[in-house]
């Protein structure tokens, strides 16, 4: 459905980013892409959506297909309209908007039957409808956080990118967001890329997940095994052996580069 | 009591004009965080058009003005794609420099068409005046004073209703944001531009159908907006009219009253005093009446 090929990213002519990213978000299920801070995750999203030139960023080389279009280098309102929204970092709800008027606002691109589409979203996120008419930037977290995807999912886009979704909530809001993201996946189909760095959630909802450091794709794997692999486990789980003990660890081994 | 509410009618007569420029400023600046300095241009040039097609051409007024309008707002956008696109993304303070540029350049042009003599616009109503409780108005200050309502009316439920008008807010509040909701915000950039042609256009045609018509220095009236949007507070569209209506209503007081109770302040202090209000309001409210203040959750 998505497929980066070798992209690489260059911000404000000299800070490369990026340096050969490829992977593939596959129709229908939710991939995950785990990665310290400044490996390259969010830089990776903007390279899809078309928002790096805000940020002076550009893909210096390679390829980003969409259901087998080429989309890069496209403006951000047309990938839109081809099909993939995304749930930026930080949730960025627009703070003094009403709870609808962010929704119709996700439904920029699209042509008419907005009020379906609201309809729709409220059925999705119950929450939203009680809080229709009040300012966004006064909704809790979570609530900005459904919000955000609602948003998003008002183009009807068939991938959705998740950039931290699970960013500053609280841990039950977390467990509420991630069954809201197997929902929306298993009703409306949508295709997830979902970027965390709470590792143990995003796994255990993704079918298929990709580690990425310092601008390159150290590993991908089916999202079990990651989660039985041990390093995996001891580095972004908290749940190997040296989670328990520290006994048995050399120092340089504390933190496993794949890259060096 | 009469003399007063009198200058406060004409006053807000007068305002009504300052308010549809300041809200051009306040909408460029919304969308942009450009402060344009080229509205004066603008408004002088907006007013030469509907000058040109009813005195050269012998058009009726509103036809005028309707083409007028028209034809500001393709100017804004011209200027917009032109001198301003190449430039998204460097420092407001370049833009804003830029749209000096574009003011000086277009304000030339405009100089040499109106040539040494003040163009004075014909207006239909004539001199009509009506009465009522002792006040006196004239058919072409309540022209503008239903103008301008219907003129700020419709700009507040285009941004409350329409598509266009929530995605400008919404560029407004974060580009970043309003792109990845598939806002082409470079198109916003220009919507906000011809807009902001189209209300310099009809302020700079109630300014040519006024006594002076539009001379060489005409342009120096367009920079009464700037307190009144300072007053009102720069992001404020409510604010660019309270702002422009108070620097309307003001000036006239001063006007009328200085030279009586304030003689020592000399002749014409009446220019002056927008900007002593504007110090006022500053001294007083840092971010004008109406600035906005962030919403935060507590």
């Amino acid at each position: 459905m998505l497929t980066v090929k070798n992209v690489e990213v260059v911000y404000n002519d000299v800070i490369q980013v990026l340096r050969g990213v490829s992977l593939t978000v596959e129709k229908g299920r939710i991939t995950a892409l785990l990665g310290a801070n400044g490996a390259g995750k969010t830089t990776l999203l903007r390279a899809v959506s078309g928002l790096l030139d805000i940020h002076d960023g550009e893909v210096t080389k390679g390829q980003i297909e969409l259901g087998g279009r080429a989309i890069h280098g496209w403006q951000p309102a047309k990938i839109v309209s081809a099909g993939l929204g995304q749930v930026l970092e930080g949730r960025r709800v627009f703070a003094e908007f009403t709870v609808e008027e962010n929704l119709r606002i996700g439904g920029h691109t699209r042509r008419g039957g907005l009020n379906d589409s609201i309809e729709e979203i409220y059925q999705l996120f119950p929450v939203l409808k009680e809080r229709r008419r009040r300012t966004a930037g006064y909704l809790s977290g979570g609530e900005q956080q459904m919000l955000a995807m609602g948003r998003a999912l008002m183009a009807d886009p068939q991938v959705l990118l998740l950039d931290e979704p699970s960013l500053g909530l609280a841990p039950r809001m977390v467990q509420q967001i991630k069954d809201l993201v197997v929902k929306v996946n298993q009703e409306r189909g949508t295709t997830v890329l979902l970027v965390e760095q709470n590792a143990m959630m995003a796994l255990s909802i993704a079918h298929h997940g990709y580690v990425m450091e310092q601008g390159k794709i150290v590993m991908d794997d089916d999202a079990e095994k990651l989660m039985d692999n041990e390093d995996i486990r001891d580095f972004y789980l908290g749940r190997g052996e040296l989670s328990t003990s520290y006994r048995n660890l050399k120092h340089y081994k504390r933190r496993k580069r794949w890259l060096s | 009591m009469t003399t007063f509410a009198q200058a406060v009618l004409s006053g807000t007569a007068q305002g009504a004009i300052y308010a549809l420029l300041a809200l051009g400023f306040v909408i460029i600046y919304k969308a942009t965080h450009v402060i344009s300095f080229a509205q004066p241009a603008l408004m002088v040039i907006g007013g030469l058009f509907s000058y040109h097609f009813s005195a050269v051409m012998g058009w009726p007024f509103w036809p005028s003005l309707f083409v007028a309008i028209l034809l500001g707002a393709g100017l804004g956008m011209l200027i917009e794609r032109l001198a301003l696109r190449q430039m998204v993304g460097k420092s407001v303070f370049t833009m804003a420099v830029i749209t000096i540029g574009v003011d000086v350049v277009l304000r030339v042009l405009a100089n040499r068409y109106i040539g040494a003599d003040s163009r004075v616009m014909r207006y239909p109503g004539g001199g009509e005046r009506y009465e009522f409780l002792g006040l006196a108005i004239s058919h072409r200050q309540l022209t503008i004073l239903a103008v301008t309502l219907i003129t700020v009316v419709s700009l507040a439920l285009f941004f409350r209703y329409a598509k266009a008008g929530l995605a400008m807010r919404a560029t407004a509040l974060s580009q970043e944001t309003a792109l990845a909701q598939g806002v082409r915000v470079g198109a916003i950039f220009a919507l906000a531009w011809a807009i902001a042609g189209g209300l310099a256009a009809i302020a700079g045609t109630f300014i040519a159908t006024g006594s002076g018509g539009s001379e060489q220095d005409t342009w120096i009236i367009a920079l009464k907006a700037l307190p009144a949007i300072i007053i009102g507070g720069l992001d404020s569209l409510q604010g660019a009219v309270i702002g422009g209506l108070a620097v309307g209503i003001v000036e006239q007081l001063t006007a009328v009253y200085q030279s009586t109770y304030l003689p020592f302040l000399g002749t014409n202090f009446s220019l002056v005093a927008p900007y002593a209000l504007m110090l006022v309001v500053l001294l007083i409210r840092p971010y004008g009446l109406f600035g906005t203040r962030e919403v935060e959750r507590v």
